[in-house]
């Protein structure tokens, strides 16, 4: 792969058209800047989280007073301070859990593309066994064999989120192989690499990008409910799963709604955002539009 | 230039297209895309290869640039037979042979500036030096006619003209000695088809370049060529110079053709010869014995006679010792043409 170095030209790139057609999406654009403030609250959950979210600070299952602005849990810990941690765990089990299965995705489905025949069909079919398994058995499965715990879950539903990825990519990668432009990279003389990962890899980032948000979600929810049933992310590590794992009484859901409600919000909030934002990017980077604006 | 060993010349070319299916995957029919096509290109010369859609004559442009291999026969790059050569053991002759193609817009990477698309297959051959890739880029554009600036726009903030002058200068970068152009101008303007062409003629002259240019509207294949070679369904049935083909064309389908093209003459009032019948056959069932079904353009010729079906013509001089060949043992044995076409 051959890297030039950027020059300050004129003309505007494919990254500044897409800015300017997503800023144009008022709703989603407001959904990017509320999920860049979630996330950098949780980031900084250390800094700005009012007490240790581990500590047992106060009374148990308290209504919200200035002290503790969401009550507390069962056991007398803030519920804000277990919120902004939860965020932030839940948050880094979605990203790295999507990191993992692009990233296997992304290879094997441009493989499977561009090299056709045997390489396609032992890749296509694992795909199809990978996707034909029970999703939520097998990562209860996988959780109960390996040990649940943060990091057993990323690598979890890292491994199991692929096929998606490899399919979509499998896809434009048998439509770009066929592009004249590929074709004059090979009568240029270039390598499969440079041909792989510098004409048709660019190429398939717009659709990798969006999946990739919709992954995103998926694996917070999917976090999320693991937590919930025991297998996710173990106490006293909060997750936003967790958190509403305590909350499973009628009493509680009828009279003390500061113990779910936040963290249920919370959910329903990334995942909303996380899917505007998505929608949004698949509108600004879809290439058939790309001269209307 | 007449007797110069060829630059390349193509013998028995055939490429079969198998159409699998059934229960257990075999091969059912094959479509005859190229079946036996033989010809050379001389130094510095056009040839032309026209035909209709379908008739196998960008299959052979791909398989002289070795996109695809031929299922049978040989491309011969200044002797080296090339056809069967391993990718890797091509070496410089990938870069001799280059190739543009009929869609402009999707020939040129979205995602890259023009400067990228015209310099990176320079630097990974390391024609040149990344110091001078600005200067060799700039010198490019300006051989095919583009401004300077162009270098840092996208494919998309150009016009099809300007577009299909980018894959020229792509194509020049890696100085290649022939260039396959694969119905070049048939996707613009007729204003912009000249100019294109212009260039093309231009280019050849300034550094010598030898081209085989494919296309199916054949003013355009005229206004280019010193030969054009006449495909119809996976075979050549018509060779000769360009102007000679365009006065006397010999086969009944090469004299359709011409008859085709637009005359702006509003005094020359010439009978349309409108071709009829079906396109004959070019699927064929696998397994079958080889065996000779006639004349391809017998459903649709108008001179067809019952021993059209025996054999298959071969291309024959049209008199003893003419460079004119052609595929019709009635053209053969007339003197003279009787109509113009």
């Amino acid at each position: 792969m051959i890297q030039l170095k950027k020059r300050a030209w004129s003309s505007e790139s494919f990254g500044h058209i897409v800015w300017r057609r997503f800023r144009a999406h008022r709703f989603s654009f407001f959904c990017l800047i509320l999920l860049a403030a979630l996330t950098l609250s949780a980031i900084l959950a250390p800094v700005i989280a009012p007490h240790d979210p581990n500590e047992i600070a106060g009374m148990f299952s308290a209504a919200p007073t200035a002290e503790f602005p969401l009550g507390t849990d069962q056991i007398g810990r803030d519920e804000l301070s277990r919120l902004l941690y939860a965020a932030r765990v839940s948050l880094l089990v979605g990203f790295l859990a999507t990191v993992i299965s692009t990233a296997i995705g992304v290879v094997l489905g441009l493989l499977s593309g561009y090299f056709g025949g045997w390489v396609d069909m032992v890749i296509m079919r694992f795909t199809d066994m990978v996707m034909s398994f029970p999703y939520i058995l097998l990562v209860l499965v996988a959780a109960a064999i390996f040990r649940p715990g943060m990091w057993n879950i990323i690598l979890i539903l890292g491994f199991v989120d692929w096929p998606g990825v490899a399919r979509l990519v499998r896809g434009s990668t048998l439509s770009l192989r066929e592009s004249n432009f590929v074709k004059s990279s090979v009568v240029a003389g270039m390598s499969k690499a440079h041909i792989l990962f510098s004409e048709i890899l660019p190429n398939t980032t717009a659709p990798i990008l969006i999946y990739a948000t919709l992954v995103l979600a998926m694996s917070m929810l999917d976090e999320a409910a693991l937590s919930f049933l025991g297998m996710g992310v173990q106490p006293p590590m909060p997750s936003l799963g967790n958190m509403l794992n305590g909350a499973q009484s009628l009493t509680i859901l009828t009279s003390k709604p500061w113990l779910w409600l936040p963290p249920g919000l919370m959910i329903v909030v990334l995942v909303m955002c996380i899917n505007f934002v998505g929608d949004a990017l698949r509108d600004a980077m879809d290439p058939t539009s790309i001269h209307r604006t | 230039m007449a007797d110069q060993q060829p630059i390349l010349s193509v013998e028995h070319l055939k490429k079969y297209y198998p159409i699998r299916g059934g229960i257990i995957p075999h091969t059912l029919m094959q479509v005859k895309a190229v079946d036996d096509v033989s010809f050379s290109i001389r130094e510095g010369e056009t040839l032309g290869l026209v035909g209709e859609s379908g008739c196998g004559k960008s299959t052979v442009g791909r398989q002289i640039v070795a996109l695809e291999r031929p299922t049978s026969g040989r491309v011969r790059y200044r002797g080296v037979v090339i056809s069967s050569l391993p990718e890797r053991k091509l070496g410089p002759i990938r870069t001799s042979l280059q190739m543009i193609f009929q869609d402009s817009y999707s020939s040129l990477n979205p995602r890259k500036r023009v400067f990228d698309i015209l310099a990176e297959p320079m630097l990974y051959h390391k024609m040149v030096a990344r110091a001078d890739a600005d200067a060799e880029v700039e010198r490019l554009l300006g051989l095919v006619g583009l401004p300077k600036d162009s270098k840092g726009r996208y494919p998309h903030e150009f016009s099809g003209g300007q577009r299909q002058r980018i894959c020229i200068a792509r194509a020049l970068s890696l100085r290649p000695r022939l260039i396959v152009c694969d119905e070049p101008v048939s996707s613009l303007d007729v204003s912009i088809q000249a100019q294109i062409l212009n260039l093309l003629r231009r280019l050849q002259k300034e550094l010598g370049l030898t081209y085989l240019f494919i296309g199916h509207g054949l003013g355009a294949v005229h206004y280019v060529s010193d030969r054009i070679a006449v495909m119809y369904l996976g075979r050549i049935v018509e060779v000769a110079k360009a102007h000679e083909l365009f006065a006397h064309p010999a086969h009944p389908y090469s004299q359709a053709l011409c008859a085709a093209v637009p005359n702006p003459d509003p005094d020359d009032r010439r009978e349309p010869l409108v071709l009829k019948g079906e396109v004959g056959w070019q699927v064929e069932k696998t397994g079958k014995r080889e065996q000779s079904r006639g004349c391809r353009f017998y459903p649709r010729c108008r001179m067809a006679k019952p021993s059209c079906l025996g054999r298959d013509p071969a291309l024959e001089p049209v008199s003893p010792g003419s460079g004119h060949l052609v595929a019709c043992p009635f053209a053969v044995s007339r003197e003279t043409p009787g109509k113009d076409g």
